[in-house]
Formats: C-alpha cells, structure tokens, sequence
C-alpha cells in the first residue's frame, strides 16, 4: 500500500504540470461547490431562523384548520387552549425541548382610519399574540446566525391596545405622517369614476362610535384605526388599535394589510363576550433537531386525551421556504453535475496520457509479477491522490475566500425580507455536506481513473512491452 | 528442421511441440513453428535468430507473458497452461526475472527501490528485503548510486540496476532480450562479465536472446532459430 501511493505521488510530481492542471480543475469544483454550499447553508439556517423566530417548530391547530380554517379562523378556535398548553407544558418529554409556548390569533376582517378627516378603509390580515413571548421567540438563534432581536417596546403585555401594521397598510391608511414613515409620496386622487366604499366607510364609522371607545385608551401620540371583525357568531364587531409603529412586511400584498397586535385585543374582536379560544398555539423548541420527536409526542398526546388538534410544522406553514430549500438544493445539484463532470473529464484525460506515456513501464511491472488488479490499483490510486490534493486545495481556498466574504461587511437582502442583511458564507455550517462534497469529487476522480485503470491493467504484457 | 540434443543437465525449461500465432491486421504470422526445446539448470543459454526470427516470441513464453496457440510449456516444473492470470503473475513474481533491451526501470524510483520492488511483490519482510537489496547493489558495484534515480544513471548502470533487479529474488531463470544492444561495447563486455560472475554465484538460469557476438561467445548452450523453427541447439564443451 505505501509503495502504492509513492510511486502514485511521485508520479504526480514527475507529470507536475500536468497533475497541476487535473488538481486545479478538481479544486475549482471544490471551490465552487463548497462556497455554493456556504451560500446556500447561510440562506437555509437564515431561513429557518426567522420561520423560528415568527411561527415557532411546530402549531397546534383544532384539526382541519390547516386546510380550510384561514378563510374563518374564529370557527376553529382551540376551545379550553389554556388547559393544552398546561397538558403540553406540564409533559415530561416535552418539558425540556420547549423554549416558548405561547398561543396565538389569527383573524381578518376590515381596518379603517376616520380620525379627523380620514376615511380610508383596507381589508387586513391580523395576528394576535403574547408580545413577550414574541421578544423571547425571536432570541432564538441555535445556528448562531447573529439575527436576534431585541425586545421590541412598539408591542407591550401591559397594553393590549398597543400594536403594529404593515407600512403598506400605514400608507393606504394615510398614516405617513403620524408615523413619520418615509418612502411615503402624497396620495394620488383616484379616477372620479372610481366607486368609493361609503358604505363600508359610514357602517365602520358607526359602530366604532358605539364600541370601540370604552375599550381602548388612546396613547399619546399614536394613531388609533380602527378594526372591524365578524365574530365567531357572525355579529360585526370593532375595536380600536392605537398604532405604535409600522413594520415593512417582505411580500406587498401582506404588507398592504397586516396588523399585528395583543393576543387579548385580539380575542376580544373576534370571539366578544363568548368564550376566548385561539387558532393556534405556538411552540417554539430549543433546538430543531428535536421537532420530529416533538410533534410526534404531541400528536400521541392529543390522540390519548381525544382532543380534536392536528400539528404543523413552520415547513408546512411556510411553503416558500420548502420551495427556496428545493431550489437552491436544485441549483446546488446542477453546480456540483457541472463541476463533477469538469473533473470526470480532466481525471480522464490525464489518467489516460498517463497510461499512454506508461505503457512500456506497465509491461515491465506486469512481467516482473504485479497482477492486473494492482496494475488497475495503481492508477486509481494516483486519480483518487489528485481528487484528494485538488477537493482539499479548494476546500482550503473555499475557506479563505468564506473568510474575506464575511469580514468584508457585504450585504444582501433576500427575497421575501424587507432589511440587507449581512451576507455570510457558512461553509463550515454543514460539515456533513461539505465533506460530502469533498467525498463526492475525491470518489468522481476515483471513478475517472477506472476507465484508464482498467485499460492499463487489460493490456496485454507483450504489447505493452513493445509499446514505444 | 528441427536439431534437438538431449540434456544432460535437469530441465528448468521444457517446450513441447509449441506454435505461436500473431494476427497482425488481417494476416496471421507464424511466429513459432512446432519447437519442441528443453532448456538446461544452471547455464548461460543463448537464443539466437536474425531479426523476426522468433527470439523474443520464445522468450515471451518462456517468461510465462505470453502463451502458445499449440504445444506445451513448461517452466521450473510448471505447467502454465494450468495457471490463470493472477496465478501467472504470482508464478513470474517468484521465479522469473526479467532483464530488458532498454533496461525498463521505473522511473520515479530510486536504483535501491527498483532493485527492492520484486521482493515487495513476494511480500519479504523489510529486514530481508534491505539486506538482499543492499547485497545485490554492491554486488553491481552500484552502492553509491542506490539513491540515484534512473535519469541520473548512465546506459550501462540502468543495466546493472536492471540485473540487481531480475537476480535479487533468486529466480530460478533470468530472461534477458538483448541485453546489451543499448550499452557500447565496453559497457557491454562489462555487463557481459557481470552477468557471467552474477551466474556463477547465484546458480540461476540466464537465457537470452541477443545477436551479440560478444554475448553469443559466453554461452553455455545455443539455439538457433529461423523463420520460427528451431534449427539448432549446441551445448558449448569447457563451460
């Protein structure tokens, strides 16, 4: 085996040249694989920390919500939520792997603005929520990422009237000002043709006259609107919520109508004077590793006690992640075809000049006594020495050119999100992969070196004795 | 015609009725017609032919590299028609060196790992191995240029590299195919002499094919041959 690999190392240094090129082309394939697979493990960690950080590992949902619920949330409210989050808080398994347990409102319904001579009015989509459990929610960063958050005072447990929008919905409302958002350009005047929503206007008018003023103080200085819902017996019903800022959502459609407020606000839209339930309770684990084992111990606890809750993974909840992780694991699958075949070629080529220009020497060595197999292992030998120099080379260079691109401070803002964000290039993030990758372009030059391997070993000692 | 003399000394080769066909594109030479030779232990024998008479196909076969389309061969007692491929490769490993016209050493290593790569093959243990393969640099006189690679080796030093490699397993035979066509005269008579001395010591079986007189005028036993027949075999008195 020793003399194996020297006579194969030192016939890459005597054919340097040569061997230099076929270990530069494997290093590049590393080099681009590698940094590709930093890219991508910096999007997929990023990705799932903010999916972390806003919808927890896992939902539970009354059963059936997940497919048809979102058109009317109210109807699939968790009855009793509180003794579920006790049953899951107070489980043994489940106990140590929990981080937050929080539980959260979904709702939509209409938004509108009629403080001084507003009227302007915009369906929205809204999230009641624990706002302390959101600060602690988005802390989380197992993967060390950096994109942690700090306890954001716009959303207070100790007012529930207290909440956010999106700055697209902040601009429809005519809150540019009160909010001091910028970006915000004077209003266009809609065509005079256009139908305005009187109706819905002087209805919405109406009953927040009549409802929403015991129920919420006004801040100082904050805008109010005002939020109109069905309840879960389909009554209208509003309430009041004093803006505390505006927050840019990543897609416009969501940001042209999201509210984010407290859970008890909330609540109090849309269930009124009945029994306050939630949509969803949200659970948060300390580590994703364990949310196969979570969820499955939450579905065995549920199907113990007869409750009527399905669990969803962020996955299943975002399918946009799903889709950029296929993606990218696509463009990474093409890249790493790309450069396997670059490396299938150049291994070829050089194995086989080398078989050429060794052909007497092949003879010599099969007269003396070496079998076919080890004529066959000593040019696989030299293929898998320059696949290893090569992938290792570029995985070292990979490393280098990670470091520079991380300590340069460049950014990027990632599609969906609203903020640059640094970009950071994770090549160590996923050991596993990347040393597949390694493993992946060492084994490609291996399997290059069998074509002329095989050749070198098939030749006859006599021909290849008279070879010149 | 075939000229057969019975040997007086125990066979380390025996061919027997042995015909060798090549296809060369769309014709088929007869490069062996029906030679029926047994070779003597412990001698220096000696193929001669003109060129394309059949030498260096008798050599091959003898050397186990290649095998006959008719006949028998049979080399140190073995039948090789009996042994596959990697059993042949075995079977050279042990008993046969090999000592080319263009010398053939391996180029990336050193005159003292060309001389010790047949014991590798035989799988001896290091000890042994560096004291035979020491042993057999002095016995070349190529001490001194043990770490030398073969490009920093003259003509005839290859050669002696390429003889400390064939002996240094103690085959039972040395195939040689003129080993000296690439050496000047001088060289050659020198690599004649060591050759001659090396036998002697060792007791190995040396058979060449060669058309050197020089060569031709050591020779224990001599076989002729033309046109891929056998046409002579003389064993030379006083050796």
């Amino acid at each position: 085996m020793t003399l194996l690999f020297k006579i194969a190392w030192r016939n890459i240094v005597r054919n340097r040249r040569r061997s230099l090129m076929t270990a530069s082309a494997v290093a590049a394939g590393a080099l681009a694989m590698l940094l590709f697979l930093g890219y991508t493990t910096y999007i997929f960690l990023g990705m799932e920390t903010g999916n972390v950080q806003r919808t927890g590992h896992l939902s539970v949902f009354r059963a059936g919500y997940f497919l048809y619920g979102t058109g009317n949330p109210a109807a699939y409210g968790i009855d009793h939520y509180r003794d579920v989050i006790r049953l899951i808080a107070q489980d043994p398994v489940l106990r140590s792997m929990v981080n937050v347990l929080t539980p959260r409102q979904s709702l939509m319904g209409i938004a509108g603005n009629y403080s001084g001579d507003n009227a302007a009015s915009r369906t929205f989509i809204g999230e009641g929520l624990v706002p302390s459990d959101r600060d602690r929610m988005r802390r989380w960063d197992q993967y060390g990422t950096g994109n942690v958050f700090p306890p954001d005072p716009r959303i207070s447990d100790a007012d529930v009237n207290r909440g956010l929008i999106g700055t697209g919905l902040a601009r429809i409302l005519n809150l540019c000002v009160p909010l001091a958002l910028p970006d915000c350009p004077p209003a266009v005047a809609p065509p005079a043709s256009a139908e305005r929503p009187v109706i819905v206007n002087e209805e919405l008018t109406e009953l927040a006259s009549r409802e929403s003023a015991p129920s919420a103080p006004r801040s100082p200085g904050a805008p109010r609107i005002d939020l109109l819902a069905a309840t879960v017996g389909g009554a209208p019903n509003v309430v009041s919520l004093n803006v505390s800022g505006a927050q840019a959502q990543g897609v416009k459609e969501l940001d042209d109508a999201f509210v984010l407020m407290h859970l008890g606000l909330a609540q109090q839209l849309v269930y009124g004077r009945s029994e306050h339930k939630t949509t969803s309770i949200v659970i948060q684990l300390r580590r994703s590793d364990d949310m196969a084992a979570a969820r499955e111990r939450l579905t065995r606890l549920f199907r113990g006690r007869h409750l009527d809750l399905e669990v969803r993974d962020f996955g299943e909840l975002t399918p946009f992640y799903g889709q950029v992780i296929r993606m990218f694991t696509g463009i990474f699958v093409f890249i790493a075809l790309v450069m396997g075949m670059i490396v299938l070629f150049a291994v070829i080529n050089t194995m086989t000049m080398n078989v050429m220009e060794r052909t007497n020497e092949i003879g010599t060595i099969r007269a003396m006594g070496l079998r076919r197999s080890q004529v066959r292992a000593q040019f696989i030998a030299e293929g898998a020495l320059i696949g290893v120099i090569g992938a290792t080379f570029g995985a070292i260079v990979a490393v280098i050119v990670a470091a520079l691109v991380n300590a340069s401070g460049a950014t990027w803002v990632p599609p969906g999100n609203n903020v640059a964000i640094p970009l950071h290039l994770n090549v160590a993030g996923r050991p596993a992969m990347a040393l597949g990758a390694w493993l992946a372009l060492v084994l490609v030059a291996i399997v290059a070196a069998l074509l002329p391997a095989n050749r070198a070993a098939r030749l006859s000692v006599v021909d290849a004795l008279r070879h010149v | 015609m075939s000229v057969m003399q019975p040997a007086q000394r125990s066979s380390v080769v025996r061919l027997m009725h042995v015909g060798k066909t090549y296809r060369a594109g769309v014709v088929d030479v007869e490069a062996l017609k029906d030679i029926t030779l047994e070779i003597p232990a412990d001698r220096f024998s000696i193929v001669i032919g003109a060129s394309g008479s059949g030498k260096t196909t008798l050599l091959n076969l003898i050397g186990c590299i290649d095998s006959p389309n008719r006949g028998a061969v049979e080399v140190c007692q073995q039948g090789i028609a009996d042994l596959d491929d990697d059993a042949l490769a075995d079977f050279r490993a042990r008993n046969i060196g090999f000592i080319f016209q263009n010398f053939s050493l391996i180029p990336v290593l050193s005159a003292y790992e060309n001389v010790e790569y047949p014991l590798l093959l035989v799988g001896m243990p290091a000890a042994e191995r560096r004291r035979r393969t020491l042993a057999m640099l002095d016995a070349v006189a190529l001490t001194a240029q043990a770490h030398q690679h073969p490009n920093e080796l003259s003509g005839g030093q290859k050669q002696r590299v390429a003889i400390a490699r064939a002996l240094v397993k103690a085959p039972q035979l040395v195939l040689a195919d003129e080993p000296t066509a690439n050496l000047d005269s001088a060289n050659g008579a020198a690599i004649i002499e060591l050759m001659r001395r090396v036998q002697a010591d060792s007791h190995t079986t040396f058979i060449f094919a060669t058309h050197d007189p020089q060569l031709i005028s050591h020779a224990d036993e001599i076989f002729a041959i033309r046109d891929g027949e056998l046409t002579e075999h003389r064993t030379v008195a006083n050796r």
